[in-house]
């Protein structure tokens, strides 16, 4: 499976282990050891991160369901905050290293810069997510993720995501002057790959975001320790352009999965590069705006700020997801009718590789995210919906459809190419593995579906519980409450099967599994995705003769599927706009 | 139209690969279609905002200052002194005059004082926080805003229904915060409560 080479001329240099490189039976890509050393320690380390996050989500969910109330109040917040923290920061940031390295190093057939310092990064945000995590578990960081001032944390939490978020600014730099060294020393030809183009993107706005990061968390170090005062509301404003713009930088490497698992598994195309880079170029431009999202309903704002801003200036990161939502498929559909699927509008979807881990993850990450988590977001980002949806159970139940079904579900797909093509291990459990998607897709559908059903009733998020126990005063929810985050758990917990399941078959391949050689890629061979075993040949000239060529252009299947997608859009959008009219009025 | 024959002269290629010679080219047909579509609905999405500041009744707008947690607190205080009417379970019932300005104060772990209403006048409801962050959440109206200490947020409001309502704080507060419950109580026009409020509430 692997050649092991030295580049010319530095044999017997210092650092030679620096230079040493196989060829991807594969993919025929160039790797550089360093960098396969460092995509899979970044790997491991989310591994580790979504086992704590997940154990955290299951013990959340078991206690929103209020028929179960499994923890008590104080342990409701403790958990809730290592959750969000888990995931959302260090499970997320450390496998979107591990992307940046594969994007940069490997698709550039090109070894990557500076690797030691590598290490000293992967090492400082260890270092960082341990403290912080230390913190939690230990009841001195109760403020959940946001920590929202004058909450107060011990500031050695502060200092651990301080840490963290450097070393992570420091991967972006690496990862930038990897780009300078491919390109002076010609690994490539022509203009990069757009997956590399659109993880470029993922790691600028991962500089504005970590700027942001530090912008909000050094004065707050400060303030912890007493030196200086911070503002409630200025607090607010930069924690959100961290805390939004880090799901920016999910979107854009999520978005670059779609591109790379659609070319991996059916050699789906690029219909034009302009459009698709043009689009990744929008979300640099206007996604720090976002953080008006959180302050829509916040007292410091003017509503001239919040339309421009929550707009990302009338809606140009929307436009350049809308794009991208069709490209994608797009591409999947003149990729399969190139390669003879040109049966109907969808005979490309039934003729699917669904059987493919890569494959089907790729598919539930895109609908899930543009159908659920694209459609809501937008609706309660708009300013006035807004009103009837902050801090309900609609904004968790927004989010988890984007940053869970999509960017998770997009970065599970990725893992079960990256376990043969970098791990060179067979995928275990494959059965299961299999399965996985489906399970993890269809419970986190549910999952968010309902809680956001239940946050059109009003119920709140981040609440321990919604009897209010003890209160001055009583009131009880609309009994249909009851039943949507009963749902909401029978979603939560098939998901954290699918987790589980993903889980076990990361760790048992890459630890005990079998080892993955050229002899095993057979079509139909267990444990390893089709796109590994039959990869699809190169497209030629000649079978652009299957292409359609009618006034619905060469994508007819997509065309209706988005056409569909708009009309669901529309009625969401303006079904809000009703309710909003129902409630008194305020101005 | 020869950059378009151009491209394909080239077979198509995967986001894997890096594209040789000129690819800023003009797209086809269904993704200008697309483009169009789409970037006609956000414009619609854009407009919408606008529209609904001129048009619609629910705004975030409100009247927005600083203010000093000890100087909200003081107005607090004044509007319950002046226009107290009752007690409910232990917190004042405070009935101000239509059309003036209210005030609902919020801190670890309450809502203070009790707001009585009537229903299709307007008042101006002051939010602000003594302590932390809290979010003011009508049951079951479903209207939510962010209540930030050091700050005044003055929202217009104009009740459309009458009858007894919660305040659930949404916000993260601590440890009680599932405590924080507090009531707003909204009279039909001629003052009297609808429904059985009035038989088993100790409003006065």
């Amino acid at each position: 499976m692997s050649d092991t080479s030295t580049a010319a001329g530095a044999p017997t240099a210092p650092g030679m282990m620096d230079r040493v490189y196989r060829t991807c039976g594969v993919t025929g890509l160039r790797l550089h050891r360093p960098a396969e050393l460092l995509i899979k320690a970044n790997a491991v380390a989310a591994t580790v991160a979504l086992l704590i996050g997940g154990i955290s989500a299951i013990l959340i969910l078991l206690t929103r369901w209020q028929a179960v109330h499994l923890l008590d109040q104080v342990w409701y917040y403790r958990v809730l905050t290592g959750h969000g923290i888990s995931m959302l920061i260090f499970y997320i940031i450390f496998f979107e290293m591990a992307v940046l390295y594969f994007a940069s190093g490997p698709l550039l057939n090109s070894r990557i810069a500076a690797p030691r310092l590598g290490w000293f990064n992967f090492g400082l945000m260890t270092l960082g997510a341990v403290m912080v995590e230390w913190m939690i578990w230990t009841g001195k960081a109760d403020v959940l993720l946001s920590s929202y001032v004058p909450l107060r944390a011990d500031p050695l939490y502060y200092l651990g995501i301080i840490f963290f978020a450097v070393g992570a600014l420091l991967v972006c730099a690496q990862f930038f002057a990897t780009l300078v060294i491919a390109k002076r020393e010609r690994t490539y030809e022509g203009s990069m790959p757009l997956v590399t183009f659109g993880a470029t993107t993922a790691a600028i706005i991962a500089v504005i975001t970590l700027l942001h990061g530090a912008a909000t968390y050094i004065p707050t170090f400060l303030w912890s320790i007493g030196l200086i005062n911070m503002d409630p509301q200025v607090y607010r404003m930069l924690w959100w352009a961290l805390g939004h713009s880090s799901q920016q930088i999910n979107v854009a490497a999520m978005v670059s999965l779609w591109y790379l698992l659609g070319g991996l598994t059916v050699g789906a195309v690029v219909l034009n590069e302009k459009i698709s880079r043009t689009a990744f170029v929008l979300y640099i431009l206007f996604i720090s705006m976002a953080s008006a999202h959180h302050l829509l309903v916040d007292p410091g704002f003017s509503p001239a700020w919040k339309v421009v801003n929550t707009s990302y200036f009338m809606y140009m990161a929307v436009l350049a997801s809308l794009l991208h939502g069709f490209t994608v498929p797009a591409g999947v559909e003149v990729g399969q009718r190139l390669r003879g699927a040109t049966q109907g509008l969808f005979g490309w979807v039934k003729r699917a590789p669904w059987g493919d881990p890569g494959f089907s993850s790729m598919v539930f990450s895109l609908v899930v995210f543009g159908f659920v988590g694209g459609i809501t977001g937008v609706t309660i980002g708009t300013e006035q919906i807004n009103i009837v949806a902050h801090n309900t159970l609609r904004v968790p139940g927004h989010f988890h459809a984007t940053v869970v079904s999509g960017t998770t579900m997009a970065f599970m797909g990725a893992t079960y190419y990256l376990i043969p093509l970098i791990f060179q291990k067979k995928v275990a459990f494959w059965r299961l593995a299999q399965v996985q998607p489906y399970l993890f897709a269809g419970g986190m559908l549910m999952f968010s579906v309902f809680m956001s059903l239940a946050g059109g009733f009003g119920a709140p998020r981040r609440h321990w519980d919604i009897t209010f126990s003890n209160a001055p005063f009583t009131e009880s929810f609309h009994p249909a409450v009851d039943m949507l985050l009963g749902g909401m758990a029978v979603g939560g917990l098939l998901a954290g099967v699918g987790g589980g399941i993903y889980i076990l078959v990361t760790v048992w391949s890459v630890f005990f599994g079998e080892r993955f050689t050229e002899a095993d890629r057979v079509p139909g061979a267990r444990g390893l995705p089709q796109g590994i075993t039959s990869p699809p040949r190169p497209a030629t000239v000649a079978d652009e003769e299957n292409l359609p060529t009618g006034r619905w252009g060469n994508a007819p299947g997509t065309m209706a599927l988005v056409l569909i997608f708009l009309a669901v859009f529309i009625v969401y959008y303006f079904a809000n706009w009703k309710i909003l009219s129902f409630v008194w009025k305020i101005g | 139209m020869s950059q378009e024959n151009d491209v394909h002269r080239k077979p198509f290629h995967t986001g894997l690969v890096a594209p040789q010679g000129r690819w800023w080219v003009p797209a086809h047909r269904a993704e200008k279609v697309w483009f169009i579509i789409a970037f006609t609905w956000c414009m619609v999405l854009f407009a919408m905002m606008p529209l609904w500041h001129l048009k619609g009744g629910q705004n975030p707008s409100g009247i927005r200052s600083k203010v000093e947690p000890a100087a909200f607190t003081a107005r607090v205080e004044q509007m319950v002194a002046d226009y107290q009417v009752g007690e409910m379970n232990g917190y004042p019932v405070v009935e101000p005059p239509a059309g003036s300005d209210i005030y609902l104060l919020g801190r670890m772990w309450s809502w203070y004082p009790v707001l009585k209403l009537k229903k299709g006048v307007e008042y101006t409801l002051h939010l602000s926080s003594v302590d932390v962050n809290h979010g003011f959440s009508l049951y079951p109206v479903n209207v939510n805003f962010q209540v930030v200490p050091g700050y005044d947020y003055g929202l217009r409001i104009v009740p459309t229904a009458a009858g007894e309502f919660s305040v659930i704080c949404n916000e993260f507060c601590g440890v009680g915060h599932h405590m924080m419950l507090g009531k707003v109580l909204v009279t039909e026009e001629d003052g009297t409560m609808p429904g059985a409020v009035v038989a088993t509430g100790e409003v006065e």
